[in-house]
């Protein structure tokens, strides 16, 4: 099967669907690829780079397209380039299916298999193709470059010569993908980071982070599923209203990255807010392609309002074109793994496959969007379904309860009694003086260093040796010349015990040292 | 004059209890070797002096050779060899129990009735089982440790109903036995019994792997202690007996402390392989990520750069004989003003201790060699640790992964160090079978080659700083 990867049309739009990293793994997979001229220029990845890696270079988008069996696209194709995509072929890009139902509906009816990136569900095992988060991570980086851009100020406090200089404080809001990069980002710079976000178990991600993790009184969990974050009640978003607004007055930036699934941006950061901001201050909206979470941004634009600049560019991650270029190709190299799981070339799209299945927006001409819910949260949410916590314990010592410790000795005193009953009166004085010895044992072994075990069984091993009483007892004692033989190898081998475990004793305890 | 040797062997008692006891501290150590050949010597020459009847000559004889015999062995063995010198040594009490039963047995002179003569020959019975058990076991101890036999476990089918089934053999002829008194058949029984304890020892040991070497010797030297010691009830003597028991508790002890070192059930250890079935879960799946390489370069860079260092030696610094140079090594680091100090792992090696003594050799100042419990809080602090010759006892999956097969064993919690350096020679498996994470951390660099020659590479590296 042909892979084609066209030049992205849409204004703006810098990033490339394939590198020649990936277009060297594309084909391991059994793909041939085709790249339209100049489509990784934007990127910094040039055609003589793609040609090397294997990739035929074609002159147009419809030389490339006219070919393909799969496309692999960054944003949704425009009309025209839908014209070129043959009937039967598959295409991988972002979608937008919720907002976009025309689209899927021209796709469907010119029977192109379509799967959008964004739609792969948030499970563990889809991370490795999660698009959203890896162009996310990157949005969140750039969001501090662009207001760092704008900020007159060091984002980190220094003492100079010329004077002291206060560090920066940056609030984020929504500490998903994006607001979590930011996070770090701006951290690594200098600056005096806090975070808000409705799930309360982000909040060890964003302490993790180093930033001061803020919480309204009211108790509610905000968290929804797929990882992402419900509408909350009117009482807590007035106190989370309140909070900003304390939070305005001191801090210098403030990164807004609050999205909840198929709605409208929620408008967290309000217009008082910003008049209340100091002038230079900077709000970079991430949300601004869903209207963002602030009531003066413009989707693309940068803005001035009351002198706080807000940027609502929506192309974050287009603006670091080579770095988003190279994660999205590994996602899409991911995917395509796989969906082709035979490494021949030949895609299938395997409904049993969760992740295949989320993606999938249309499939032989229908429609098969929106998925079923995924099964599980990728964040863990409602206690119950808390990753198993990882905790192994050393085999648990056996507690002996009082009735079975009691049970234990009474036989041992019965077995005794019987022993004594039976047995003779010279046996039970030597298994008196045995008992005791292994008491005596007992509490001295336990006093021997870890360290001295070695010279503690070459020392036990020269003193059980004491054996050699008993062959000394028989050597020429008993008249019997076999017993007399027996006791004589009987005395050679234990004196060996004797003289070697006590010498090499001695020799390891030399060596020890301080 | 019988007052006398009970005397003289209630003293000698003493002293091998002094002798056990001043091993706690390193400072009394050497005393307590002292005591113990005090001792040693009392019993001895108290035996020959006060109830040996003249033979003389033959003790003299014996024990001279004995002597030269074991001096030669303890002098020229070397320290890496000190589990096979250990083992064979026990094989030796163990052989002495043996003959000393049947001579006890085919001593003329005893003539005993009633309960007396049942007791006598129960004894004897025991103390031949288990000084034959003792005896061929050391033996295949010792050809594994010192690679004359292969020390993978033997795994025959239905070995522990073989066990049983010899066991139970042993006490039916223990049954015919202990009542008849000394004739043509009772000493076929004892013969036979003799044989299949001979037999079961090779049997036993042979089916546990190499690794669990400490516990199968520290309970090769509990048994040796139990020989002994039915030895002294056969021979009606109190000081064997409390020997007996002394050595009998301090191998019972160190084999539970090894147990526990590596989270097993004695059970499952002495039943032989790895988990009770003897079948290891190769680790399951693959472990996930990358596995970085180091240079002797780097690594002496790393060690230029770290503060504090903690170096966690294996069973592989003993077979690369890789302590002097890690001792050089340690000179060095201490010289330029770094902290650098030992973990050990209880198992660690193949003998009870065996580290410690390697590294006392290679003139490791013990107060800087600690034990697992004492290092392990301070390894999030560490800047990193060296890593030489050990896989099992430094496994995360003991500690993360529940399923694995060494979960729950303590291990050295390496990996929360800033950076780990393994030195190793290949990506083959610990003994246990299981795949190492560790190796495949971020914070990991593996260093491949020969442990002793790229710590003398690196140490001339350092050289020059």
């Amino acid at each position: 099967m042909i892979i084609a990867i066209p030049k992205e049309t849409a204004p703006g739009e810098a990033r490339v669907a394939a590198t020649p990293a990936s277009v060297l793994r594309l084909q391991s997979l059994g793909f041939d690829v085709v790249i339209e001229q100049g489509a990784g220029e934007a990127a910094n990845f040039p055609d003589a780079e793609y040609e090397k890696a294997g990739a035929k270079i074609c002159a147009n988008a419809a030389d490339c397209l006219s070919q393909a069996g799969l496309v692999l696209k960054v944003q949704g194709p425009t009309d025209a380039e839908l014209e070129l995509i043959p009937s039967g072929a598959t295409l991988i890009s972002f979608l937008k299916p919720a907002q976009n139902g025309e689209l899927l509906q021209k796709l469907a009816d010119r029977n192109i298999n379509a799967l959008a990136v964004e739609s792969i569900p948030r499970i563990s095992r889809a991370q490795k193709m999660d698009a959203l988060s890896s162009m996310a991570n990157i949005a969140g980086y750039r969001a501090v470059i662009e207001a760092a851009h704008e900020f007159g100020r060091f984002f980190t406090g220094q003492i100079t010569a010329a004077g002291k200089i206060p560090p920066a404080k940056v609030l984020v809001i929504g500490a998903g993908v994006a607001g979590l990069s930011a996070i770090g980002t701006a951290k690594s710079m200098g600056a005096i980071v806090r975070a808000f976000d409705t799930r309360p178990e982000v909040r060890e991600q964003v302490e993790s982070m180093g930033a001061e993790f803020l919480t309204v009184e009211i108790e509610e969990d905000g968290s929804g599923t797929g990882g992402y974050a419900k509408q909350m009640s009117k009482e807590f978003i007035d106190a989370e209203m309140a909070l900003f607004r304390e939070q305005a007055k001191e801090v210098d930036i403030v990164i807004t990255t609050a999205l909840i699934p198929g709605k409208p941006a929620p408008k967290l950061w309000l217009a008082d807010m910003v008049d209340t901001m100091a002038d230079g201050s900077v709000v970079v909206d991430l949300a601004a392609e869903m209207g963002g979470n602030c009531d003066y941004t413009e989707a693309d634009k940068k803005v001035v309002k009351s002198g706080v600049t807000i940027l609502g560019y929506t192309n974050l991650a287009s603006r670091a074109a080579t770095q988003s270029s190279t994660l999205y190709a590994t996602n899409l190299c991911h995917l395509l793994t796989d969906m082709t799981p035979e490494k021949n070339g030949e895609i299938n799209i395997n409904f049993d496959d969760e992740a295949i299945r989320g993606a999938t927006v249309v499939k032989e001409g229908s429609i098969t969007w929106p998925p079923p819910p995924p099964k599980l949260s990728a964040a863990p949410q409602k206690p119950k379904e808390t990753a198993p916590q990882i905790k192994v314990e050393p085999k648990p010592e056996k507690k002996t309860s009082p009735l079975s410790l009691v049970a234990f000795w009474a036989v041992a005193g019965a077995l005794l009694l019987a022993l004594g009953k039976s047995a003779p009166a010279d046996f039970v004085a030597h298994f008196t003086v045995f008992v005791l010895s292994i008491f005596i044992g007992w509490q001295v072994i336990w006093n021997v260093s870890h360290a001295l075990h070695t010279p503690l069984m070459s020392v036990t091993n020269a003193i059980s040796g004491i054996v050699i009483i008993g062959a000394l007892l028989q050597v020429g004692a008993t008249g019997s010349l076999l017993v007399t033989v027996l006791a004589f190898v009987g005395v050679l081998f234990a004196s060996i015990n004797i003289f070697g475990g006590f010498f090499v004793t001695h020799r390891m305890l030399k060596m020890f040292r301080r | 004059m019988n007052s006398v040797i009970s005397m003289a062997y209630l003293f000698s008692a003493v002293m091998f209890i002094l002798s056990l006891g001043g091993l706690s501290t390193h400072e009394t150590a050497r005393r307590g070797n002292y005591y113990g050949m005090v001792g040693m010597a009392v019993a001895i020459i108290a035996t020959v002096a006060g109830i040996t009847s003249g033979a003389y000559l033959p003790v003299a004889i014996a024990m001279g050779v004995g002597a030269v015999v074991g001096i030669h062995l303890a002098r020229k063995v070397e320290m890496t060899a000190m589990p096979q010198l250990v083992a064979l040594l026990h094989s030796f009490v163990g052989l002495a129990a043996v003959l000393i039963g049947w001579g006890g047995y085919l001593d003329p002179r005893v003539n005993l009735v009633g309960a007396a003569h049942i007791v006598h020959n129960t004894e004897i019975f025991i103390g031949v089982f288990i000084g034959a058990i003792t005896l061929t076991g050391s033996i295949v101890a010792f050809g594994k440790l010192q690679g004359l036999i292969s020390g993978k476990p033997l795994m025959l089918p239905a070995r522990h109903w073989l066990n049983l089934i010899a066991i139970l053999v042993c006490v039916l002829l223990g049954a015919w036995f202990i009542p008849a008194d000394v004739g043509p058949t009772t000493i076929v029984y004892l013969l036979v019994m003799t044989s299949i304890a001979l037999l079961l020892g090779i049997h036993l040991i042979a089916a546990i792997g190499g690794a669990d070497m400490p516990v199968v010797i520290s309970m090769l030297n509990s048994y040796s202690g139990w020989a002994a010691a039915a030895t002294g009830f056969m021979l009606s003597n109190d000081l064997l007996i409390v020997i007996g028991a002394l050595v009998g508790s301090s191998g019972a002890i160190l084999s539970y402390i090894m147990c526990r070192g590596m989270n097993r059930s004695f059970i499952s250890v002495i039943l032989g392989g790895f988990g009770s079935d003897g079948e290891v879960a190769g680790g399951d799946g693959e472990v996930e990520g990358e596995v970085v390489a180091t240079s002797h370069d780097e690594l002496a860079e790393d060690l230029r750069n770290a503060e504090s260092i903690v170096i966690v030696p294996g069973f592989g610094m003993a077979v690369a004989h890789a302590q002097q140079a890690v001792s050089d090594l340690t000179d060095k680091l201490r010289k330029a003003g770094k902290t650098v100090r030992f973990g050990i792992h209880p198992v660690a090696g193949r003998l009870p201790g065996h580290m410690n003594v390697l590294l006392a050799e290679a003139n490791v100042p013990y107060d800087i060699v600690l034990e697992m419990e004492e290092i392990n809080d301070d390894l999030p602090k560490t800047d990193l640790v060296l890593v030489i010759g050990a896989n099992d006892t430094v496994n995360p999956d003991a500690v993360e992964k529940p399923g694995s097969p060494i979960a729950g064993m303590p291990v050295l919690e390496v990996w929360k160090a800033g950076k780990v350096v393994v030195l190793k020679r290949s990506m083959a498996s610990g003994y246990a079978g299981v795949a190492n994470p560790l190796f495949y951390k971020e914070n990991s660099r593996m260093l491949f080659g020969d442990a002793k020659e790229s710590l003398q590479s690196v140490l001339g590296k350092l050289n020059p700083a």
